[in-house]
C-alpha cells in the first residue's frame, strides 16, 4: 500500500526524522490561513498523488508571495497531472500539502528496503539527490552506496557512519554527520516497526544553515503487515486506486487491471500470469490479472465475472482453472450459477484441468450456456483469441 | 532415490486442528505420507483422523520422532511457528501459509542462519516425492513416478507442468515449491544441486516468475555446476512494471526482474527456455531424446 507524501512526512516526524513545517490543506482558504501561521519567506504547495514526477508535470508551486498560495491551491485541486508514472490518462489531484521552503546547499538520496538477495534491510544512498535513482544506478553505479543492517541486532552506529563517510559528508558538511547517523537509526526503526516495504527520501537535503531535512518522502507498506497497524490502514486513499481493484479486494480476489481486451479468470498467481502470457502468444492482449485463489467458490467466480464485465475493454473471457484442492465440477457449477445472475455478453472459453475436470466439462457442455470448453491450455487460448478477433 | 523427503520422512503438522490443517493432514496421510503428529497449543490429547495432537512441537518430536514439519498456522503466528519447529530440532520445515509479513520473514531467515534446519516456503504448495511422501497441498493424483525434478516459485503453474510431464509419460521424481514471497527459506540454487546429485532425476524443470533475481542466480549456478538438462518457463512476460502480480515477490521494480531479462540470462547459461507454458512437457521430452 502506498501513502501520500504528507502522510509519509507525518510518520517521519513521529520517528524523529526532520521534515519541513507543513500540513495537508483542503481549500484555498485553508492555504491562506496556514500561510499566515507558517510565516516563512518561501511557501511550497505540492499536489498529493501516488506517483512521482509531480514537479515536472506542474504539480509543485513555489512562491515568496503569501497572497499567491490560495490561487495555487485553487489551480491544483481537481487538476489532472500526467507524469511518467501515471500513464497517459494522468491522475486527478484531490489533496495538497503546503509547507515552508528550504535553502538547499546539497541534495542527497536515501532509502531503505529489504534486499531480496540477502534478506536483510538495506540502506541505499547517493550524492546524486533529486535524480531518478534507477538512472543513477544504470549510468553511474559507483555513486550508489549500500549498507545492509543485520536484523538480529538492528541498526548500529557504524552502519550510519559507513554511509556518511562513503557519501563524503566529511567534505560536504561535517556538521551533518551526527544528525545523519541518528536519522538512519530512526528510519530503520520506522521501517521495521511499521512493516514498511520502502522508505525513500529524495531529496534529503543539507540546508545552508547546515541542517538535514527530508524535503520529499515516499513510504510504501507491505500489504501482509497491514493487519498490525491500524494507523497505517487509515492512511489508505481509495481515490488513488483503481475502482475495480477495490471491488476485487473486497471479494478476496486478486485483480490488476491491464489494457488488453481478453478478460481472464485463473486460480493461482503463477498460472494467472502464465495465462496472460499465453493470450499474448496467441496474438491478443490480456485485459487483467485475476487470481481467484485456492478456495474458489461459486461466489468468487460470480464476483470475478462481475468485475471482468465492468471493464468496457473486455471483448471475451477466458477461464483457466487447474483443479487441485478446488474441484472442477464445483467451478463448473459456479460458472453456470454466475451466468444466470450476471448476463454474459461476450464470448467465453472455459478450460478445466485437474481434479474432476471431465465432470466439470460435461456439466458445462450440457448447461445450454453459450461457451466453448477446452482441456488444453494452448487450444483454449487460441479459441478465445479467434472468437474475439486480434487485438485492436 | 529422491530429494528432501521420502517414505521414511516423519511429519508433524502445525495448525492441524484448523480447517486447512486438518483437511490437508488427512490428504497427506491418505497419499501414504507418515504423518505422525499434529500441534495446536491447548489441544493436546485430541486426534485428527487418528493423528495425535500435541501442545508443542517439542512434545511432538519427543513422543513421535517427527523430523519434518508442515505449517498451516495463520500469518500473524507463523514466524513463531517456524522458529518453534527449528528449536524443537525439526530438520525440514515446510511452510504453506500465505501472507506472512516480509519483515517477520527477515527476522526468521536471520535466526535460522547457520543452523541445521532447512525452511521451504512460505507461501508454497510444499514438497512431493512421487509415490512416497506428499507434504503439502498439491493434488497427489496428477503426479506419476518418473525422471523429472521440478522446482517452482508458483503453485498451480507447477501443477500445470506436472500434468504435462505425467501425460507425456515422463513422470517426476520430486517436486519442490519454493514459494512466491520475496524473502523465503530455500531458493532455486539450494534445490538445483540436490537434483543434480539425485541419480533418478534425469532432467530438471525450473519454473520462475518476474521479480527478484533468483532466476539469474540459478543461471549462474547451472552454467558452472549442472550437467543435466534444465528446462525453464518464466511467468509474467506481459506483466507491467510496478504492479504486484498476486505473489508478494512478483513485482518488477526499478526496471529489474523482468521476464525477458531472466529468459535471456537462462538461455545464455544453456537452459532451454520455453515461451509457451503449454509446451513445458514437450520441451523436456525433446531434451531427453524420447
Amino acid at each position: 500500500m502506498n501513502v501520500h507524501e504528507f502522510q509519509a512526512k507525518s510518520l517521519f516526524a513521529q520517528f524523529g526524522v526532520p521534515v519541513p513545517r507543513g500540513k495537508e490543506i483542503a481549500s484555498p482558504e485553508d492555504a491562506t490561513a496556514w500561510a499566515n501561521e507558517l510565516n516563512t519567506p518561501v511557501f511550497v504547495v505540492k499536489a498529493q498523488i501516488h506517483a512521482g514526477g509531480r514537479g515536472k508535470a506542474g504539480g509543485v508551486k513555489i512562491t515568496k508571495d503569501k497572497g499567491a498560495v490560495a490561487g495555487f491551491a485553487k489551480e491544483l485541486i481537481g487538476k489532472t497531472l500526467v507524469t511518467h508514472q501515471t500513464g497517459p490518462k494522468g491522475r486527478q489531484v484531490h489533496r495538497l500539502l503546503m509547507e515552508e521552503g528550504a535553502n538547499i546547499a546539497k541534495e542527497l538520496y536515501l532509502s531503505i528496503l529489504v534486499d531480496r538477495d540477502t534478506g536483510w534491510p538495506t540502506f541505499i544512498a547517493s550524492t546524486e539527490g533529486g535524480m531518478e535513482i534507477e538512472e543513477v544506478a544504470a549510468h553511474t553505479p559507483e555513486k550508489i552506496i549500500k549498507e545492509a543492517i543485520d536484523p538480529a541486532v538492528g541498526f548500529q552506529g557504524h552502519n550510519g557512519r559507513n554511509v556518511a563517510f562513503a557519501l563524503g559528508l566529511q567534505n560536504i558538511e561535517p556538521a551533518a554527520i551526527n544528525p545523519f547517523v541518528k536519522m538512519l537509526g530512526n528510519l530503520y526503526r520506522l521501517f521495521m516497526e511499521k512493516d514498511a516495504a520502502l522508505v525513500e527520501i529524495n531529496p534529503l537535503i543539507i540546508t545552508k544553515e547546515k541542517g538535514l531535512i527530508a524535503l520529499d518522502g515516499k513510504v510504501s507498506f507491505d500489504d501482509n503487515g497491514l493487519f498490525k497497524h491500524e494507523d497505517v490502514q487509515k492512511m489508505r486513499d481509495l481515490n488513488e486506486e483503481e475502482p475495480l481493484e477495490i471491488e476485487a479486494t473486497a471479494n478476496n480476489l486478486n485483480y490488476v487491471k491491464l489494457d488488453g481486451n481478453i478478460g481472464c479468470m485463473v486460480n493461482g498467481a503463477g498460472l494467472a500470469m502464465a495465462t496472460m502470457d499465453v493470450i499474448k502468444l496467441a496474438g491478443s492482449e490480456p485485459a487483467n490479472f485475476l487470481d481467484v485463489g485456492g478456495g474458489a467458490t461459486k461466489e468468487t467466480v460470480a464476483a470475478g465475472f462481475r468485475i471482468l464485465l465492468k471493464d468496457p475493454n473486455v471483448k471475451g473471457i477466458f477461464i483457466n482453472i487447474f483443479g487441485g484442492i478446488v474441484r472442477c465440477e464445483r467451478i463448473a457449477h459456479g460458472v453456470i450459477e454466475a451466468a444466470k445472475e450476471v448476463k454474459i455478453t461476450v464470448p467465453l472459453v472455459v478450460r478445466l484441468q485437474g481434479t474432476n475436470a471431465e465432470e466439470g466439462r460435461k456439466l458445462l457442455a450440457e448447461s445450454g450456456l453459450k461457451l466453448e470448453v477446452a482441456d488444453d491450455l494452448w487450444e483454449a487460448a487460441q479459441k478465445i483469441v479467434k472468437l474475439t478477433g486480434k487485438a485492436a | 532415490m529422491s530429494i528432501l523427503v521420502n517414505k521414511n520422512t516423519r511429519v508433524v503438522v502445525q495448525g492441524i486442528t484448523g480447517k486447512e490443517g486438518s483437511f490437508h493432514a488427512t490428504q497427506c496421510k491418505a497419499y501414504g505420507t507418515k504423518v505422525v503428529a499434529g500441534v495446536t497449543p491447548g489441544k493436546a490429547g485430541q486426534e485428527v483422523e487418528g493423528i495425535p495432537v500435541f501442545n508443542t512441537v517439542a512434545d511432538a518430536v519427543k513422543k513421535t520422532e517427527a523430523d519434518t514439519s508442515l505449517i498451516f498456522v495463520p500469518p500473524p503466528f507463523c514466524a513463531d511457528a517456524i522458529l518453534e519447529a527449528a528449536d524443537a530440532g525439526i530438520k525440514l520445515v515446510i511452510c504453506i501459509t500465505e501472507g506472512i509479513p516480509v519483515n517477520d520473514m527477515v527476522k526468521v531467515k536471520r535466526a535460522l542462519r547457520g543452523r541445521d534446519v532447512r525452511l521451504i516456503g512460505p507461501n508454497c504448495p510444499g514438497v512431493i516425492t512421487v509415490d512416497e511422501a506428499k507434504i503439502g497441498i498439491m493434488p497427489g493424483f496428477i503426479h506419476k513416478k518418473g525422471v523429472v525434478g521440478v522446482v517452482s516459485r508458483s503453485g498451480t503453474l507447477t501443477y500445470e507442468a506436472v500434468h504435462q510431464l505425467s501425460t507425456l509419460g515422463l513422470g517426476e521424481t520430486t517436486c519442490v515449491g519454493i514459494g512466491g514471497d520475496p524473502v523465503n527459506g530455500t531458493g532455486f540454487v539450494d534445490v538445483l544441486p540436490l537434483f543434480e546429485k539425485d541419480p533418478e532425476t534425469q532432467a530438471i524443470v525450473m519454473i520462475g516468475e518476474i521479480g527478484g533475481d533468483a532466476e539469474e542466480k540459478a543461471a549462474e549456478f547451472i552454467k558452472k555446476n549442472v550437467k543435466k538438462p534444465v528446462i525453464s518457463f518464466i511467468a509474467g512476460i506481459t506483466a507491467p512494471p510496478g504492479r504486484r502480480m498476486g505473489h508478494a515477490g512478483a513485482i518488477i521494480s526499478g526496471g529489474k526482474g523482468t521476464a525477458a531479462e531472466k529468459m535471456k540470462t537462462l538461455e545464455a547459461a544453456g537452459v532451454k527456455v520455453v515461451k509457451n507454458p503449454a509446451e513445458i512437457g514437450a520441451a523436456v521430452k525433446q531434451a531427453l531424446g524420447r
